[in-house]
């Protein structure tokens, strides 16, 4: 316990020194506060528009190549008479992907917490490098903005699935989205790994240099633990996925051959040689897979925290926690290629990465039953950011446990690409991770914004919310393992799975009303924003110095000295004390022992 | 007009859930419009959560009941088939094991330990024993799974090739598949796609001088006698394909630039899987939803959906373009006897080709 950082000469400059202007204050902020309220407000646009483009795919899957006043409204001239074009279909499931997966649960739910809690949990003044902050998220901005840019080319956005493959994605001639579609997709990706690595060194920097005095890694809270490791491995995988795009890049506009090799198309041989898809294949799922963690973790951190303060409980097995967060971490680099079992790599390395990808079911299995035991006996708070914590949990058992029917290599091959994985990580990551970050707002919006959301529209949120996530996902499984193929644009041609259609309206009923209800959150995150009840210093008596900073925001987040901290993240309820929360910053009692955690 | 309409709709909706919740703020007690959950909002939270864990029993139940039993899940149509089928049940039934008891643990304690005042929280912060019995169950329990799973997946991949497999390629394109047979000496003749010529009717960019290639047979239905090892070879000409054989329990990546291979040995005819009842009650079933589809085509004027016969598929499943979602070759499994005649009236590959 003697790992205090120095904080010192961070001290110094805190404060009203100097002027802010409105650009300073507003736009090229370089408060992590301000930073994290844009990450949130660019991410929630973007998911916006992934959501809805989700809910058009549903509508042409469940009423195939039928007109559609929405089609027509929203995509032009990709639907004449208002039927869907077989090109953007596949463009829509493309970049609702991309969307999803990078612009809102990477930079929406990791940037906007890491960059809220880190220095407010950890006791700093402000991230390592605020200008480096800010021009991460500048960048962020700078690659949504080609993103969606690139959905109003000529040729069509890029429409190669989010895993971009070659040679499809490669060859213009191959698809009309591989064209300038392709091209700014790259660009706005290479961009958003840019900023994403500036973001997390600073996260890195900041957790390791500047925790306040008494702030030891084993008392901080395990929000700070995700976000950390997160930012690991997203230092260690987004570089090799920024060189596949490079590497592509050359095959497409350099005639190089990396990807490439011996390609038949349109009536012409092309010059290409002794590439191979397979090695792009490799690259992206060496970031591909510990993507999803990157995803996940963060969310499985606000989820610990959010728990255990509305349980009024201590989070349970607080290292077996950081264990499971650090092994998860270990493993998810090594487990690729459970993605590739049958893209004709060797089936001994399938073999492997079996082995190793059914071992992350261990660390995840942990997890699950400490959140389990931390309800126990607890004395429930159900917030709205408490619900989705618990649904959280939910859907990550559920999803993960199909985990274990797609990790297993012999069974991956008749699921492979069927509608089965597209509900195993739609539940697994996507409603997991989307849980997390909602609850995250939920809990944390009083600290963002100084104001409470509305929580019966809270209620009324989750509750539609949850019984969609399950309506939609869970028959998808069995629709997969019928053997409906994913990523098809109608499965008319295909009479075998006709008795599937009325499963799939299902679903997609289920999807509308779940994307609908979206609006309520959407309407009481906005309009809190202004007519919110003000909060009171710490509405949910939570023990983390996050609450301890003054409501009001200041640039160095406290005023006067930084508090010290004495104890873990987790005195609820601790016999001997009054209250059934004890904030880390309380010295402990005479004769009191720390918990030997 | 409809889209201003509907939008009208959803913003009155919005106020009126607004206006609701409104009411619901008013009507509590006057003190506590602080937004944080209050005892009566815990218990109603609460009793929901067994609600909703009654939701996902019921949910799953139903699942399984209507839409578990699909004929591809139990009826495999090759050697290895069964293998994988036992492997998807046995894990299926200890996921549906943990799943019920891991939500019903979620939801109840939810339940039951709904917050009330003045209550405090057990203090338990840790136990080694208790984490370690729940890292151990899970270690023996996939480890009995991995080494099944890895034991299947070797049966499975593992080529014999002192069978003496029929070998047939499987040309991928842009968006249809050929398949290509040996011929009499059931050997591929040599191939590249730069050596396509689409005047003499080459398109597989067979090399015309290799000896090997001159009895090849090329094909656009994929018939296979039963029966018999087939092993596999996969080639594509421009970009990723997958070939996906699911009542086989069998798929491939066709990788330009690579060979990939899979190899299995079908066990039921199609004439004789037309007649187990699953698939004769599936494709009543489905011939039953064809002509109720087909009635406002008729009534348009159209001709009707054609009856549905079953078929082995060979789909593609790995995103390749526009048509993707039509790229489909049928598979006819036939005895040893009519394959003999069938392949008998294929044109070789030297006879094909345009002089």
């Amino acid at each position: 316990m003697s790992a205090h950082a120095d904080n010192h000469a961070h001290d110094d400059d805190h404060g009203h020194h100097h002027k802010e202007t409105f650009v300073t204050k507003y736009i090229f902020s370089q408060d992590h506060k301000m930073i994290a309220k844009q990450y949130l407000i660019t991410g929630t646009i973007m998911g916006v528009i992934g959501v809805i483009m989700s809910m058009m795919m549903r509508m042409q899957i469940a009423w195939p190549e039928e007109p559609n006043v929405l089609f027509e409204a929203l995509l032009g001239k990709w639907a004449p008479d208002g039927v869907m074009d077989a090109d953007i279909y596949l463009a829509l499931v493309t970049i609702h992907g991309t969307i999803m997966v990078f612009f809102v649960l990477t930079a929406g739910l990791s940037g906007t917490f890491s960059n809220l809690l880190i220095p407010l949990q950890i006791g700093a003044r402000d991230m390592a490098s605020g200008f480096l902050n800010m021009i991460s998220y500048w960048l962020f901005f700078l690659s949504s903005v080609i993103m969606v840019i690139s959905l109003f080319v000529e040729a069509g956005p890029a429409s190669a699935g989010w895993t971009i493959y070659p040679p499809l994605s490669a060859l213009p001639m191959a698809q009309g989205g591989s064209g300038m579609g392709m091209t700014l997709w790259l660009v706005s990706m290479a961009i958003f790994i840019a900023s994403s690595l500036l973001g997390s060194l600073n996260y890195i920097v900041t957790v390791i240099n500047l925790r306040t005095k008494g702030m030891s890694m084993t008392r901080l809270p395990l929000t700070i633990w995700a976000f950390f490791v997160t930012a690991i491995i997203g230092v260690v995988s987004f570089p090799v996925l920024l060189s596949a795009a490079l590497l592509l890049i050359m095959d497409r506009s350099f005639g190089t051959s990396f990807f490439l090799s011996d390609i038949f198309i349109q009536g012409e041989v092309l010059h290409y040689q002794g590439g191979s898809p397979v090695l792009f294949e490799h690259l992206f799922w060496f970031l591909g897979h510990p993507e999803v963690y990157i995803v996940i973790l963060p969310a499985m951190g606000l989820v610990s925290e959010i728990m255990a303060t509305n349980s009024r409980k201590p989070i349970f097995g607080y290292r077996a926690m950081i264990a499971s967060i650090l092994a998860i971490a270990f493993l998810s680099t090594i487990v690729w290629g459970h993605h590739m079992f049958i893209s004709g790599m060797n089936p001994f390395l399938g073999s492997v990465f079996t082995f190793t990808t059914l071992l992350i079911a261990i660390p995840s299995a942990v997890k699950s039953f400490n959140w389990l035991t931390t309800l126990w006996k607890g004395n429930l708070q159900m917030n709205p950011a408490m619900l989705f914590s618990i649904g959280f949990v939910s859907t990550f058992i559920t999803g993960g446990l199909t985990g274990i029917i797609m990790g297993d290599s012999a069974l991956d091959i008749n699921i492979h690409d069927t509608y089965f994985i597209v509900a195993h990580f739609h539940l697994v990551m996507g409603i997991s991770a989307l849980y997390g970050m909602f609850a995250g707002i939920y809990h944390w919006y009083p600290k963002m914004f100084g104001r409470m959301l509305n929580k019966n529209l809270g209620y009324i949120h989750f509750w539609i919310t949850a019984v969609c996530a399950y309506g939609v996902f869970f028959p998808m499984h069995f629709i997969g393992m019928a053997g409906l193929p994913r990523r098809y644009y109608t499965n008319s041609n295909f009479p075998l799975f006709d008795d599937l259609a009325n499963v799939n309206v299902i679903i997609t009923i289920f999807a509308l009303i779940g994307g609908i209800v979206q609006i309520v959150y959407l309407y009481n995150f906005f309009g809190s924003i202004f007519f919110g009840k003000k909060t009171i210093q710490n509405p949910w008596r939570s023990t983390t110095l996050e609450w301890t900073a003054p409501i009001k925001h200041i640039h160095g987040n406290w005023e006067g000295e930084i508090p010290h901290v004495h104890r873990w993240a987790y005195d609820y309820s601790k016999p001997g004390h009054d209250d059934d929360f004890v904030p880390q910053n309380i010295p402990l009692k005479d004769g009191e022992e720390e918990l030997q955690h | 007009m409809t889209a201003l309409l509907t939008i009208i709709v959803l913003v009155f909706i919005l106020v009126a859930i607004w206006q609701m919740v409104k009411i619901f703020d008013l009507a509590q007690a006057k003190s506590e419009n602080s937004q944080v959950a209050t005892d009566k909002d815990n218990t109603i939270n609460a009793y929901l959560m067994m609600a909703f864990l009654a939701f996902i029993y019921i949910i799953t139940i139903v699942c399984f009941v209507k839409w578990g039993d699909l004929p591809l899940i139990s009826n495999s149509a090759s050697e290895h088939g069964p293998g994988f089928d036992n492997l998807m049940i046995i894990t299926f039934v200890i996921l549906f094991i943990v799943q019920t008891i891991t939500q019903f643990l979620l939801h109840y304690f939810a339940y039951k330990y709904k917050g009330e005042k003045g209550r405090k929280a057990l203090f338990f912060a840790d136990n080694n024993k208790l984490e370690a019995i729940w890292t151990i169950i899970p270690v023996i329990v996939l480890s009995g799974l991995i080494i099944y799973g890895l034991n299947t997946w070797i049966n499975i991949m593992g080529v014999d090739e002192s069978d003496d497999p029929l070998v047939i390629e499987l040309y991928a394109q842009q968006f249809n598949w050929k398949a290509r047979y040996g011929g009499n000496d059931n050997t591929l003749g040599k191939a590249n796609v730069r050596l396509i010529d689409i005047d003499r009717a080459n398109i597989l960019g067979l090399d015309e001088a290799d000896p090997n290639a001159q009895d090849d047979i090329i094909t656009t239905e994929l018939h296979l006698p039963v029966g018999k090892p087939v092993l596999f070879k996969m080639r594509s000409q421009d970009v990723l394909h997958s070939a996906y054989m699911p009542h086989f329990r069998a798929q491939m990546n066709c990788v330009p630039g690579m060979i990939t291979q899979f190899g299995f040995t079908p066990t039921v005819t199609t004439a004789d899987m037309r007649q187990t009842p699953q698939i004769i009650k599936k494709i009543e079933n489905i011939n039953k939803i064809r002509v109720e589809n087909s009635k406002p085509l008729i009534a348009k004027g159209e001709e009707a959906l054609e009856p549905y016969e079953f078929d082995y598929l060979l789909l593609c499943n790995k995103i390749c373009g526009k048509s993707h979602y039509n790229m489909q070759m049928k598979i006819v499994v036939e005895t040893q006897e009519e394959y003999d005649a069938w392949i008998a009236e294929q044109k070789k590959f030297k006879n094909s080709l345009i002089n």
